[in-house]
């Protein structure tokens, strides 16, 4: 959906965390922020909740562990019995390497999946920048402007102090 | 200097300067130019030459490999007392191999080691490439490659008669699969945000694959906190993951009762030899890589003294190790397994042991000068004695316990055929062919990482 964001680029990963901490205390909501690589002290600036994606890789884990076990104690004890060397047919020590495997296993695809379905990260999907660069060397940051509470000129001007290079209002669809 | 109330200005965590890795201070866009470049430009003549080799081994690989298939695993120089050689010797060299990039991409990053960033990205793909060459030998042995999928549990029409989960050998089809999906995953997450930045200054066609190939990353502050949580969680799967890895496939051996197999000792001893090998491999491909695509700004003197730091400590437990196992050999009492010893140190094989001695215990303990750390060439003649000595050992392992075990007169030799040793070149031809695309199609150095530090400053 296209709407109308105001967005401030910078050069500095500095300046970019310190605008970031200025524009929220004088009270404007980022929408997002846009970097080449992670920054050093702007999940704090920014005032991100901690990912809950550990969640996900614990819930798949212990899925992978039972569904593993339950499967190997079927086909051993009820399907199909072998005698290997006079072994006990719940030979559950001897069940637990594959297991481990597949825990993992069914832990990282989960956390992967996760993460890329939380982004929006998904084939097909048509980036759209905030800024040209902010893939390269440019640090952007977006603020939605809405008519009835922005003061365009106040945010304007907390961002050039703060050490922006450029500040455009645009309509674009982030 | 500073005044006392200037140093209480300083932020604690920032109070004591992290080393810098890479000495120069770079731009943010000369790194994307940088690492891009090679993926843009010619390639050189060094590179077709070394392709040209490497394409030519793997084709003779494929050759044997076909000529086996069609005409049975007797082309190799295998009998029943030695079941298992050249290609089992392969299949551990190779999956120890890929442990060196699982350790440099994941527990050098949950120790928050800054200087696995500029090698981690092709630490990973040689990891990748290496599980694929290891995957391809248990699959030849097998002789009947068509049928391999028996060794999936599924559903079947023999009764349902299922594989047996109590052998080291499933054991090991699982741990494989799940390393090399595993592993690809953490390399393609790892590689999605420097496909965004390739796909920004491409065009055409080019442009068209990055951007199918990015998912859509459009560099967003929130998908990067998700994202460095991701690749935290990943990297503590992938850690328990790689040591459970070559512990499996030591107990393929430590499970059964032939002298020289039968011991406790193998499984961390197969992971410190795992870890060894890998990063003499690493060496040997970062320093001519280094060289070839002239990436010496990235990956360093200090990169290339930071491994060697880890090749003689892996090296010296390996050493210990071979110390522990002589020592348990005369200590246990079992005439087997004295006997097993004295074979190898002395018997038909002494030549492999005595080179595995050389090339893994006593080469390394050179890397405690640092002259020799820091000496590209050295380090470089290293690592291809390491490889040597690594693949022997597992020669040694495998072959001098088969030949010689209990029933003397079950006593061979075994010498391995043109096949066999056709099958090993094309293996490495394999590696080095995939090595050589990927550093030609993909971003070898990880762009991002790199920025991160570099933006630290």
């Amino acid at each position: 959906m296209t709407r109308e964001y105001l967005v401030a680029t910078f050069e500095e990963p500095g300046a970019l965390v310190d605008a970031v901490t200025r524009i929220r205390a004088h009270g404007f909501k980022i929408y997002d922020v846009y970097t080449p690589c992670p920054v050093h002290g702007l999940d704090e600036a920014m005032g991100l909740r901690r990912s809950r994606l550990g969640y996900v890789t614990f819930a798949a884990g212990a899925a992978g562990l039972v569904a593993a076990l339950a499967f190997q104690f079927y086909c051993a004890v009820f399907d199909w019995t072998l005698n290997v060397g006079g072994k006990p047919d719940n030979s559950t020590l001897a069940f637990i390497p594959i297991t481990f495997e597949l825990t993992i296993l069914a832990a990282g695809l989960a956390t992967a999946k996760a993460f890329l379905a939380r982004s929006g990260l998904l084939p097909g999907v048509t980036a759209k920048l905030a800024a040209p660069g902010v893939t390269d060397d440019t640090f952007a940051i977006a603020l939605r402007w809405r008519a009835t509470v922005f003061d365009t000129g106040e945010a304007r001007r907390v961002l050039r102090e703060s050490g922006a290079t450029q500040i455009t209002q645009t309509e674009m669809d982030l | 200097m500073s005044s006392p109330a200037r140093v209480l200005d300083v932020d604690p965590r920032h109070a004591v300067a992290p080393r810098r890795w890479i000495t120069e201070r770079l731009a943010l866009s000369e790194i994307t130019d940088d690492v891009a470049r090679p993926l843009n430009t010619w390639p050189s003549l060094g590179w077709f030459g070394a392709f040209a080799v490497a394409f030519t081994a793997l084709g003779i690989g494929a050759a044997c490999v076909t000529y086996e298939i069609a005409t049975g695993i007797g082309t190799w120089g295998l009998n029943r007392t030695v079941g298992w050689a050249f290609d089992i010797t392969n299949f551990v060299f190779w999956i120890g191999i890929g442990h060196a990039g699982t350790l440099i991409s994941a527990i050098l990053l949950l120790f928050r080691q800054q200087w696995r960033t500029s090698i981690n990205r092709s630490a990973e793909a040689m990891t990748i490439f290496a599980v694929m060459c290891a995957a391809m030998f248990p699959l030849i042995h097998m002789g009947r490659p068509w049928l391999a999928y028996f060794v999936v549990p599924y559903p079947n029409s023999r009764g349902p008669l299922w594989v047996n989960f109590r052998s080291p050998l499933l054991w090991d089809v699982f741990a494989i699969n799940t390393y090399l999906t595993i592993s690809l995953v953490f390399w393609y997450v790892g590689m999605i945000p420097d496909f965004a930045t390739l796909r920004d200054r491409a065009h055409g066609i080019r442009k068209r694959i990055y951007a199918a190939l990015c998912l859509g990353w459009n560099g967003s502050y929130r998908t990067w906190a998700r994202y460095e949580t991701a690749s935290l969680i990943l990297a503590g799967l992938a850690t328990p993951l790689v040591l459970s890895v070559h512990s499996i496939v030591s107990m393929d051996f430590a499970v059964s009762i032939l002298p020289g197999w039968h011991t406790t000792i193998f499984p961390p001893y197969f992971v410190a030899g795992a870890v060894y090998s890998g990063f003499g491999m690493v060496l040997t491909l970062l320093i001519l890589t280094r060289s070839l695509m002239h990436l010496e700004r990235y990956i360093t003197i200090r990169h290339l003294d930071a491994m060697a730091k880890v090749t003689l400590l892996t090296g010296s437990i390996v050493g210990f190790s071979y110390a522990t196992e002589i020592f348990t050999a005369w200590f246990n009492g079992s005439i087997y397994e004295k006997a097993m010893f004295y074979n190898r140190a002395t018997g038909p094989y002494a030549w492999a042991f005595w080179t595995m001695v050389s090339c893994n215990a006593l080469a390394p303990q050179v890397l405690w000068s640092r002259r020799v750390r820091t000496s590209p060439a050295a380090l470089f003649v290293l690592s291809i004695l390491v490889n040597l000595g690594m693949w022997l050992e597992r020669f040694v392992i495998i072959v001098t316990s088969l030949h010689r075990s209990y029933l003397p007169s079950s006593w061979v030799m075994y010498r391995p055929t043109f096949i066999e040793v056709g099958t090993l070149l094309g293996s490495f031809g394999l590696f080095f062919t995939c090595f050589l695309l990927f550093i030609r199609l993909l971003p070898m150095i990880a762009m991002w990482e790199i920025k991160a530090g570099a933006s630290h400053d």
